[in-house]
């Protein structure tokens, strides 16, 4: 049928309306799905084993990696601003500069961003396996509610595993901070250690600590959400996959920027 | 009894049921034939409260589940014991802990000692006595289907649905399969929805038959009367022919 020249002027105002219902519909399913986890958190039976597999999955066996790049991150700050700070003679500053660093914002977005690359993609490739092979619609037909069993125990065990995560990669990248400031290059430990006392106060571990909190929300809503509504075949897992972690990483630094204006 | 009225779906342009209506009587192994990609999962999948349909109705014993959701649906699921096309088993669970884990996970909480003794009573119905410790991907396809049909039976549903049991098993596993449903059927006269399209074991086993073409069911009867049916759609699927009504794409 022809439509007329003003339907083909208006064939891209067409398009563009409905790419923004797909996103709003999309956003809304995404919002609904986090929505929905809230709701089953509270109701029991509790699925108490998995979620020790959970943060089993997610916490302990992204021990290792956390332990490197929190060391290695505090290292790489230890001499950068030592260096800096030489330069206006404030080397003594150098402990509260790697701590306050790390506490308020590298320990929380570094550690996030390498449980998203460890654990999160694994996440989303598990549950999207899981789809395509029919294991969730099992659980479904044997009136076994899959978010109960899948998506609370991932969610919660980010909850609880990302603060931990945060809270290692700060100690280990202090202490990485300390080898490189006090034992190579020659500050004080005392220097170090008190200074950082000095500047220091709860409000920054809180800041720290409230963003890791939300990281493990969003991590682990990304992961589940993309992995739970995964295409189809090996593809649609390995793009699942793919798009969880990107969109993972992406809004771990939108959040930590908001955050950032927000708290104290 | 299971009554499928009149049942519509689509998915975007493409047609898949136009208006199904089929009778599932007590106690019976029904069995939906029809082409590849005909929608026979798909009609499955409404039964199992897996798809909503866009139009029509479904009865499961008087109870209208096309409206139904979360605990009233899942009150007429505790019913259902359903054998996926791939077997469906959780890959990160042995073969017993997947036979067992209706069991544990259902209402009525048993002993484990109980829960013990159901599994391995069920692993040995299908033959898979000495397979329990071994996970999914170690055992062969026919192992997986067999522990599929275990974990589906295990609570006794009155219910069972059976989506392909036999695709991809070589035709001595196809007839082992059929027979051990048949077996099974006869120790617990459960009511069977099966579709396959396994021309011409399904016969040996279905108590009727329906046959699934262009979205609607075009004719039940039992196996002797599809076999003799007249209409040349059913002819030309029971014989494999390449000419005929329905076109090869």
């Amino acid at each position: 049928m022809n439509r007329g020249p003003t339907a083909t002027l208006l064939r891209p105002v067409e398009s563009l309306g409905r790419a923004s219902l797909d996103v709003v519909e999309s956003l809304g399913r995404f919002g609904f799905f986090l929505g929905e986890a809230a709701v089953w958190t509270f109701i029991p039976p509790f699925k108490v084993l998995q979620l020790l597999q959970r943060i089993h999955f997610v916490g302990f066996r992204s021990l290792s990696v956390i332990i490197l790049t929190g060391a290695f991150t505090g290292m790489v700050l230890g001499l950068q601003v030592f260096l800096t700070l030489s330069r206006f003679g404030s080397e003594a500053f150098l402990g509260p500069a790697v701590a306050l660093s790390l506490i308020r914002e590298l320990g929380p977005v570094l550690a996030a961003l390498m449980v998203t690359g460890r654990a999160g993609s694994a996440l989303t490739a598990e549950i999207g396996i899981m789809r395509i092979t029919e294991q969730i619609d099992a659980l479904t037909v044997m009136a076994l509610n899959p978010m109960r069993y899948l998506i609370v125990p991932v969610i919660v065990a980010g909850l609880i595993t990302f603060p931990l995560m945060t809270a290692i990669f700060d100690v280990v990248g202090i202490y990485g901070g300390f080898l490189v400031g006090v034992k190579l290059l020659g500050l004080s430990e005392g220097t170090y250690f008190g200074e950082m006392q000095t500047f220091v106060d709860m409000s920054d571990i809180m800041t720290g600590f409230w963003k890791s909190l939300s990281f493990g929300v969003i991590v682990t809503w990304v992961c589940a959400y993309k992995g739970y509504h995964t295409g189809h075949g090996a593809e649609g897992v390995s793009r699942a996959t793919t798009e969880a972690v990107v969109l993972s990483s992406v809004l771990i630094l939108v959040w930590d920027y908001f955050l950032g204006s927000v708290l104290p | 009894m299971i009554r499928v009225e009149n049942l519509y779906k689509a998915f975007g342009d493409q047609r898949v049921l136009q208006g199904v209506t089929l009778e599932v009587n007590t106690g019976e192994i029904m069995i939906v034939i029809g082409r590849s990609g005909g929608g026979k999962s798909v009609f499955l999948r409404h039964l199992l409260g897996l798809l909503r349909p866009d139009a029509g109705r479904i009865w499961v014993d008087g109870v209208d589940i096309t409206g139904l959701r979360g605990r009233a649906l899942d009150r007429v699921r505790e019913r259902y014991g359903v054998v996926f096309q791939g077997g469906a088993l959780f890959d990160s669970m042995t073969v017993f802990d997947n036979v067992a884990f209706p069991l544990r996970e259902k209402k009525g909480r048993r002993r484990p000692g109980e829960i013990r003794d159901r599994a391995e009573e069920k692993l040995a119905q299908v033959g898979l006595g000495g397979a329990g410790h071994k996970y999914p991907d170690e055992i062969s396809g026919g192992m997986r289907k067999r522990a599929a049909i275990a974990r589906a039976l295990v609570t006794e549903p009155e219910i069972v649905f059976f989506d392909e049991p036999t695709t991809g098993l070589d035709p001595v596993l196809v007839n082992a399969i059929h027979h051990l449903i048949l077996d099974l059927h006869q120790k617990s006269r459960f009511t069977a929805v099966m579709v396959s399209h396994e021309i011409p074991e399904i016969f040996e086993i279905a108590q009727r038959v329906a046959m699934l073409h262009e979205g609607v069911i075009v004719e039940v009867g039992e196996p002797k009367v599809i076999q003799e049916s007249a209409n040349p759609v059913i002819q030309q699927f029971i014989r494999g022919q390449i000419e005929g009504p329905i076109r090869v794409t």
